[in-house]
């Protein structure tokens, strides 16, 4: 894990603590718990999942090793408009390949990373079940449907 | 009166809110909230026009419905009895109105048993789906029957698990039955994890109480006072409405200590999924729902002997409960004279890719693809001819012309190559090559096998590095083979059901379009015309004028020429973008 050690907000452990006691701090809530720490933070890092470890009494090493098995879990900090591009099958069907590429291109990032300057991060997910207007986008919450490459400038200058 | 608005994702995302506002507001204005009433209903299945509003009783059928258009079916519609033409369904082969949707072609062929409240009722509010028999198959089974004789009963329907194995349901019930225990459990497999299929999401979204009744059933039965809905988080709405559905049933003794009053007891508790495929396999979602990782384990033991906590559970998928109710309530030999010899019932099916009517639909086992696609889908979009479909997801394989006209069910696809999966159709045209198509789904194993066993986790990696060469034009008619041979080994070798299907794409397109196969690597050639590094930008020096647009919005300057005179693409440097193409007003460019 990271050397670096960040400051967590004094408050935001304290909720933290407090969401571990309510799952009666039982190992086998891992995931719900790290489902809680990841709302109250945004993302696990590893200060956070240090936290979890010592709450549950389990090892930080499996605090890890369940964070970096799924995929809904991240250890880096999302932008502030997370842009999740589709690519289900039916939306790589209808060409989500392009539409991601086109965001790659703009943002001049990859999937999983965030823009320096912390407005955008992208990532792809599988099928949020709208099959009927993919390719689809999420930006934050905000479901965009039948996008195209042109489109993508569109979207993003929204959020200029 | 009812206006029935779609509450489902799809339709969510395009602005259904707003529309039931705007109706509710406008028959305010007319003073009409009595006589008229708008449910937010969960999905109709016809997601590709949506958001659709359903008036009832005259199944009036509007497609495509915006905020706007609320005051015109007030005033219209409700208050003067005339259809609003413009919003009806077009049916794209009569170029006519259709005026009701039991004479659209995409309903005519379906049967609805486990979507059969999808659509009618308001997923949020228990009195309507009591109202159309929820929770009357519990109450029958409490009263009426002991657990023997109701698993004999869905023994003798012949259901089979809806979650990809097939499995007889009835039988599933019977082993958990027999184990003794302090306690055992009850698992709903809400994982939905086949990109592009939404089939259990939907029921959830629509009609949450009949996957809590069956629920309670199958915990009658088995001996289980307790019960697990295992949801992936990406399906938030699902989610919500199974919380309100839950604690509606609580308030109503449905769930929760002793039962209507008749002794039993039987609870349940929601556990979330955090984005992995393979936790929809069932070893790996006990562990998951363990907190563990989600790593599958060597059955046996089976769940039902040694599961949750170690415990005898029973795990079934949303689809196979939602159909458990209907054959309380109309009986084995109801349900068992629907579907064919070894799969009775019906199906639900999401059906998505290149097809004009993408969306939900349920039919009984027995249809074919061919009335799937035409008769229901409505056929290929913008006329382009049909190449495959692909059904079973990333464990399926493709289907091709010559399979249109099998009848659906588990053991014929088998047979062909694939599987039923849980649902999921992707339709295909003559534009997807499809040794693209097997690299996508290899790169989705890749992406979500465990990594606990070599085949799977080395071997598909193998799989899809092979692919993405053969997708450069690299590669030969020898290495063809030892990609089938590879495929073999890994089917043979690996743990779990992700690993031992996770090479059907593969092998059934190399089948089903070894010529295609053989273009890419002989001739350095796609004949879809998909695989970047096959083509060729050309520039036609009939057409080309020398207007130089397409030497100035090149990235990479691959274009020489003097201005009126032709011009010249240089493939050594050449990305492939496109962009010149688009540029061109002269149709002078072409890919080759
Ligand atoms: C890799 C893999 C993924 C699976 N995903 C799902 C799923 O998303 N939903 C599901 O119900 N079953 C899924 N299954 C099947 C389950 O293991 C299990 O057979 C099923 O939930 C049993 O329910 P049924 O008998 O009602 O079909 C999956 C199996 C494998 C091997
Ligand atoms: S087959 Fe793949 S997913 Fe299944 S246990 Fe082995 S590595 Fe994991
Ligand atoms: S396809 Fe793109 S890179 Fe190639 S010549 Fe045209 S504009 Fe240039």
């Amino acid at each position: 894990m990271t050397s670096v050690k960040i400051k967590l907000n004094p408050a935001e452990v304290a909720k933290l603590r407090e969401a571990c006691a309510s799952f009666n701090n039982e190992a086998g809530e891992l995931i719900n718990v790290l489902h809680k720490a990841q709302s109250i933070f945004g993302y696990l890092p590893a200060e956070v999942q240090e936290i979890v470890a010592e709450e549950l009494n389990v090892a930080v090493a499996k605090v890890y090793g369940v964070v970096t098995f799924y995929s809904f879990f991240t250890m880096i900090p999302k932008g502030q408009h997370p842009i999740s591009v589709c690519t289900g099958t039916a939306c790589y069907v209808r060409g989500a390949d392009k539409v991601l590429d086109e965001f790659k291109r703009r943002l001049n990032i990859q999937v999983g990373e965030t823009a320096a300057d912390g407005k955008f991060s992208l990532s792809c997910l599988r099928c949020v079940g709208a099959c009927g207007l993919a390719p689809v986008v999420m930006v934050g919450e905000k479901v965009y449907g039948r996008v195209s490459p042109d489109g993508v400038a569109e979207i993003l200058a929204e959020y200029e | 009166m009812h206006l029935l608005v779609c509450g489902g994702t799809g339709c969510k995302a395009s602005a259904s809110d707003a529309l039931e506002d705007k109706l509710t507001k406008e028959l305010e204005e007319k003073s009409l909230q009595d006589e008229v009433q708008v449910v937010k209903t969960g999905c109709f299945g016809f997601c590709e026009k949506g958001p659709i509003v359903k008036v009832l009783p005259d199944n009036t059928f509007y497609t495509q419905v915006k905020p706007e258009d609320a005051k015109t079916i007030i005033e219209e519609h409700v208050i003067k009895g005339r259809k609003v033409e413009r919003l009806l369904y077009l049916d794209p082969e009569t170029k006519m109105h259709v005026t009701d949707s039991k004479h659209m072609g995409f309903y005519k062929k379906q049967i609805r048993v486990a979507l059969r409240n999808c659509g009618f009722i308001n997923p949020e509010s228990i009195e309507e789906a009591i109202a159309r028999d929820g929770y009357a198959a519990l109450a029958k089974v409490l009263t009426e029957m002991t657990p023997d004789q109701a698993i004999q009963e869905i023994l003798d329907s012949g259901l089979r698990g809806r979650g990809g194995g097939g499995f007889p349901t009835g039988l599933k019930w019977k082993l958990t039955a027999k184990e003794k225990a302090d306690q055992k459990y009850v698992v709903c497999n809400a994982d939905e994890g086949d990109p592009g299929a939404f089939m259990d999401r939907s029921i959830l979204e629509g009609d949450p109480h009949s996957v809590i009744e069956a629920m309670a059933i199958n915990g009658y039965c088995t001996g289980a006072t307790k019960g697990l809905i295992y949801i992936r988080a990406e399906y938030p709405l699902a989610i919500t409405r199974l919380k309100i559905a839950i604690d509606q049933a609580r308030e109503f003794g449905l769930l929760g200590n002793d039962i209507l009053g008749l002794g039993f007891d039987f609870d349940l508790e929601m556990r979330y999924g955090a984005g992995a495929f393979v936790c929809g396999e069932e070893t790996a979602l006990i562990h998951s729902m363990e907190g563990e990782r989600g790593e599958p384990t060597f059955k046996p033991p089976f769940p039902s002997v040694e599961g949750y906590l170690k415990k005898p559970t029973n795990v079934n998928n949303v689809e196979t409960y939602a159909n458990i109710p209907v054959i309380f309530l109309k009986g084995a030999n109801w349900f068992n004279k629907i579907g064919t010899e070894k799969s009775k019932g019906t199906k639900v099916f999401a059906l998505a890719g290149k097809i004009n009517n993408v969306g939900l639909i349920e039919v009984p086992m027995g249809t074919t693809l061919r009335e799937v696609i035409y008769e229901i889908g409505g056929g290929i979009k913008d006329g382009k001819k049909f190449k495959a479909v692909q059904t079973g997801g990333p464990s399926g394989g493709c289907l091709t012309e010559k399979h249109l006209d099998t009848p659906i069910d588990f053991d014929n696809l088998i047979a062909v190559g694939s599987m039923m999966g849980s649902g999921g159709m992707i339709v295909m045209d003559e534009d997807d090559c499809m040794v693209s198509m097997a690299k996508f789904y290899l790169e989705f194993t890749v992406e979500e096998s465990c990594g606990k066993c070599a085949p799977c986790r080395i071997g598909n990696k193998r799989l899809h590095e092979q692919l993405e060469l053969i997708t450069k034009g690299i590669g030969s008619k020898a290495d063809l083979e030892k990609l089938r041979d590879l495929c073999n080994v890994i089917k043979d070798t690996s743990l779990c059901g992700l690993g031992q299907t996770s090479p059907n794409p593969v092998l059934s397109t190399i089948d089903n379009f070894y010529d295609e196969y053989l273009a890419h690597v002989e001739d350095q050639k796609c004949p879809a015309g998909v695989c970047k590094d096959l083509m060729q930008y050309v520039i036609s020096h009939d057409e080309c004028v020398g207007c130089t647009a397409c030497a100035r919005v090149c990235p990479v300057g691959a274009i020489a020429g003097e201005r009126k005179g032709p011009h010249t693409i240089d493939s050594a440097i050449c990305i492939k973008c496109g962009a010149c193409i688009e540029k061109c007003k002269f149709n002078a460019i072409s890919i080759q």
